[in-house]
């Protein structure tokens, strides 16, 4: 029977992945005399080099043979841990990243680094006069392989010692694994039996010997007794088949009397397979068992969390059934159990929802444990002493969004090395520590997580920013902006004052790229930097993305929900407050602000009862470091959304990011803020242009007027 | 007492025709409706359901036949008046007005879509040879909605091509 | 119906070699280190241990002194899966008290076959 063991690919690549992950962060925290972690750091290789022989990838098999051996040396005391050797290994496990994804995503490996790393692993071990001991791969010749040979008849002559039971082997079942080999008869020898009285239960007496008929080699058999080879006396003889009489050692000439000699006699007489079924990869060494295909990727979930989420739903179904029942026979002296069954409902389907939601929670620290090993690395390449802190790695989010930010985030880091921490003589200069410090925190506030990096270094300089804004032709010279302005201008295309371009973060094509990232998951990103002191990059995000806490608002006959993460201030504007500039903008005044109203209904071009700001309702939005009021009637309920995309069944439209079901069975659209800024804006440019198109017409009739 | 002038006088709304009395065996289904009093029919299996008039949500800056969206059992469904993008007759919307909602599975994306009509009417058998090319030239509907055109007693029945119903819709913008 | 325990740290590891073992008959039960093998050994009757070497907390070593000690576990054959098959290991395999070893990577068929020597 076969046993195809090829569904247990993913989960093998799932665990190499994080035994490599486990192997780099330990690898950065080794110090010498730890031996915890070294030894997880072996048993880690140890695991991926025992479950790739397994499925034959004999390249990673190779490869991890020989981070293995220096690790056991490590961990031996044999060889004593070099910062070198550290890194060394840290390129190993590149290396063996490399080669694992290559299986996962069925490609061909770039081994230019590996045959590299391979060369300096064995140079290494070689230097201390180590054997590197053979890798053990599934070509070896420990599959029991046979040559279509002719049967012979063999003469087995066991004798175990007395105590051979109490290491757990069992004569009987020896034999019964020899049938297996070749035809058995079995005769016991009971010659060193004592008498009742001194037997020990718990010790062997006998001998037997054995006649087997197999085709099989004599290592095959010497095989079935390997366990037992110190513990017994084993006598294999072959016959020759020419002559006709056996050589029978002496001990067959006492038969046994015994009940056992008729029982030993096995039953199976079936003509042995000797050549059992190798593997398919024993033929092709360097072709795994079956490929694999991780597809969506998989979630592991706590049992606590499923557990609870049963819970949750049978107090589901006991309220649905409850409300049925209610149902069946109604009157209106039942509407008090009816509310409260509602209720119930309610708090049972709230409860659901954030349990299931919390599946796809994960701990951020699995987008935060790169890290470590990034800023190792940044901080060798740029000659800085950069200290990593991270907190809030507890903090959970939504697998998907963590999976998205990551890039963003690992961008954030590289600047902050980069650009934010000035170099040692810098900092010495300016009464610095030596060591830069970069903290990664990660918090939960309100409906959203809140990721930080922040960095001690010199800080953004504005004027710098300032500077390369005008000269892109972003601002000009008279233009006056906030602080939070000119750090948002960072995040124009091809924006970057980086004095050389480093190859670290890029020329400039990162920053933009960051913050539109950020903004597909929903988020936003504010930046916050004192000069001499450090920068702040706070990223705001979601906690999930399929649900979204909204404002539910009207204009005209329209229900839209605004993003409550969106929102600044809702008011009713005040007169007094209203300005009009440039001929049809109008400006509120908020505090210090002027915030640019932007009536929905023309920009949706739907029919509205209250076509003046007077009369509306003022919503405070918002996105892009911009502040905009969304003139709306009314402002109506706060809820929890399930945002559904409209591109399923119809297709992108601009000003919209989804649409939802609401509680009344109807739809309602969810406003995209950076969206609706945009469709004002090329508004105002086409009011713009057409109103200049006018002009010149009205200038000439006024001079003809003049000239007439 | 002739069966088959009987099933002929029956009005028959949804059900299938009684054209035989036997099962339906061969040729391909298809459900007709009426857009003014023009008669036209889509693929049967391509229906999911077949709604009444309800006001859907507005999609902002859209053009004006394509009326909204719909929840259908969860599903957001655009609704595309037929009336008012053929500019076949008047678009009203009152009791027997009917939303025809329409699945169809492409490569790599099913979609579905509701078309607001003047009514329905009923299941047709249609053998394939008995489709007859569109004219090419006239009509308020272009050339490609067109799979064909059947003969049922003395009307004229258009086949409409459910996938290009549904494909223009993706391209359009304003 | 003979029952194995199955230690190992290495989740994929011990999934595979429990499915072996299942699809041939056999009813498992599985633990991630020496110590949740230890506790998962007692309390019930258990034919055949199959055990990693390299585990945290309670290696496959220790683990099988330990099984030894207990009366239920004198003549339980226990294995030792491991990559190495060096006289040394053998020996500290011996010396704990293990019935035989077993070695990585493991062929299913192999598996399968090799513990009939202890097992029905």
């Amino acid at each position: 029977m076969s046993v195809d063991l090829s569904q247990f690919i993913p989960s093998f690549l799932e665990e190499s992945f994080e035994g490599l992950e486990l192997m780099e962060s330990s690898l950065l925290d080794l110090e010498q005399g730890d031996d915890e972690t070294i030894n997880s750091i072996f048993r880690a290789a140890h695991s991926i080099k025992g479950g790739a022989g397994t499925f034959g990838f004999n390249n990673v098999t190779e490869f991890t043979h020989l981070v293995e051996t220096l690790l056991d040396e490590m961990r031996d005391g044999r060889r004593k841990i070099e910062q070198d050797d550290v890194e060394l290994l840290l390129d190993s496990v590149d290396c063996m990243r490399l080669l694992i994804e290559s299986i996962r995503d069925e490609t061909e490996c770039e081994t230019s680094k590996i045959i590299e790393t391979s060369v300096l692993l064995e140079k290494t071990l070689a230097a201390d006069g180590v054997e590197v001991s053979e890798a053990i791969t599934i070509n070896s010749s420990d599959t029991v392989e046979s040559k279509t040979d002719d049967s012979s008849t063999w003469q087995i002559s066991f004798i175990p010692e007395h105590h051979l039971v109490q290491t757990g082997n069992d004569p009987l079942l020896l034999f019964n694994a020899l049938a297996d080999v070749g035809e058995v008869t079995i005769v016991a020898c009971a010659k060193d039996l004592p008498a009742l009285n001194d037997i020990d239960a718990e010790e062997i007496y006998l001998s037997w010997n054995i006649t087997l008929q197999s085709s099989a080699e004599e290592d095959d058999i010497k095989e079935v007794f390997e366990w037992v080879e110190d513990e017994c006396e084993l006598i294999i003889t072959k016959e020759e088949l020419s002559n006709g009489d056996l050589s029978i050692p002496e001990l067959l000439t006492e038969p046994a009397s015994l009940e056992e000699a008729d029982s030993i006699v096995p039953t199976p007489t079936i003509e042995v397979p000797v050549q059992p079924t190798s593997s398919p990869s024993a033929t092709n060494t360097d072709k795994p068992v079956s490929k694999a295909k991780t597809e969506l990727g998989s979630i592991r979930v706590g049992v606590d969390k499923v557990d609870s989420l049963i819970n949750l739903v049978g107090e589901l179904v006991i309220t649905q059934s409850m409300l049925s029942e209610l149902g069946n026979d109604f009157d209106l002296s039942k509407v008090e159990r009816l509310n409260s069954g509602l209720e119930q409902l309610l708090q049972n389907t709230k409860e659901l929802q954030e349990s299931v939601m919390r599946i796809r929670m994960l701990p951020i620290s699995f987008a935060f444990n790169r890290f470590p090993r990034l800023v190792h690395d940044l901080s060798k390449k740029t000659g800085k002493e950069v200290e990593l802190i991270l907190k809030g790695e507890q903090t959970e989010l939504d697998k998907t969004v963590m999976e998205q930010i990551g890039d963003p985030l690992v961008h954030l880091v590289r600047n902050a090395v980069d650009h934010g921490i000035e170099s040692a003589e810098v900092r010495i200069a300016n009464g610095k520590p030596k060591k830069g410090t970069i903290m990664l925190d990660a918090y939960h506030q309100g409906g959203s997580i809140v990721i930080e990096i922040k960095d001690d270094g010199g800080g953004i300089d504005r004027e710098a920013v300032f500077n390369k804004a005008l000269e892109k032709g972003i601002v000009d010279e008279k233009t006056v902006l906030t602080d939070a302005q000119t750090f948002d201008l960072l995040f124009e295309p091809g924006f970057s004052t980086a004095k050389e371009v480093s190859d670290i973060s890029g020329r400039g094509v990162g920053m933009d790229v960051v913050k539109k990232n950020i903004q597909a998951l929903g988020g936003r990103i504010q930046v916050i930097s004192e000069p001499g002191k450090g920068s702040t990059f706070r990223v705001n995000l979601p906690l999930t993305l399929a649900i979204l806490d909204g404002q539910l608002v009207q204009v005209g006959t329209e229900t839209y929900i605004i993003p409550l993460i969106t929102i600044v201030e809702s008011l009713q504007p005040q007169k007094e407050l209203i300005n009009r500039v440039s001929g049809d903008m109008v400006l509120y005044r908020l505090r210090e602000d002027n915030v640019p109203v932007i009536p929905i209904y023309q920009l949706f071009n739907i029919p509205c009862e209250f076509d003046n700001i007077e009369n509306s309702l003022l919503v405070v939005v918002e996105a892009d470091g911009q502040k905009i009021g969304l003139m709306v009637d009314d402002l109506l309920a706060q809820q929890q959304v399930v945002i559904k995309s409209l591109n399923d069944n119809y297709q992108q439209v601009d000003g919209i990011s989804g649409a939802t079901i609401l509680g009344d069975g109807s739809v309602a659209m969810i406003l995209d803020v950076p969206g609706i800024i945009t469709m004002a804006l090329a508004q105002a440019q086409l009011n713009q242009q057409n109103r200049s198109r006018l002009q010149p017409k009205i200038t000439q009739s006024i001079s003809e007027g003049v000239n007439s | 007492m002739d069966i088959q002038m009987l099933a002929e006088e029956v009005p028959v709304e949804g059900e299938y025709s009684l054209e035989g009395v036997d099962f339906i065996t061969s040729g391909e289904q298809y459900l007709t409706f009426l857009l003014a009093d023009e008669q036209y029919a889509v693929d049967i299996l391509c229906v999911e359901e077949i709604r009444s008039w309800e006001n859907p949500t507005r999609i902002p800056n859209s053009p004006c036949y394509i009326k909204g969206v719909i929840n259908m059992r969860g599903i957001i469904v655009p609704i595309v008046d037929l009336r008012m993008k053929f500019n076949i007759g008047e678009a009203v919307y009152c009791e027997t007005t009917v939303v025809i909602v329409l699945t169809v599975e492409t490569e790599d994306k099913t979609r579905t879509i509701g078309f607001v009509v003047d009514a329905v009417s009923d299941v047709l058998n249609v053998e394939a040879n008995e489709i007859k090319p569109a004219p090419v030239f006239g009509g308020c509907v272009p050339q490609s909605y067109l799979d064909g055109l059947v003969n049922v007693a003395e009307k004229v029945v258009t086949i409409l091509n459910v996938k290009t119903l549904q494909a223009v819709e993706k391209h359009q913008i304003n | 119906m003979t029952k194995i325990l199955v230690v190992d740290d290495s989740n994929s590891i011990r999934d595979m070699v429990s499915f072996t073992l299942k699809s041939a008959g056999y009813e498992t039960v599985e633990a991630k280190d020496g110590q949740d093998g230890l506790n998962k050994a007692q309390g019930t009757a258990i034919d055949l241990v199959i055990s990693d070497v390299n585990m945290p907390i309670m290696d496959g070593i220790t683990l099988c002194q330990e099984l030894r000690k207990l009366p239920s576990f004198k003549f339980t054959p226990i294995l030792m899966l491991t990559t190495e098959s060096s006289g040394d290991m053998k020996m500290r395999g011996k010396a704990a008290g293990a019935t035989g070893w077993l070695v990585k990577p493991f062929n299913p068929e192999k598996l399968l076959a090799t513990i009939k020597r202890v097992v029905r």
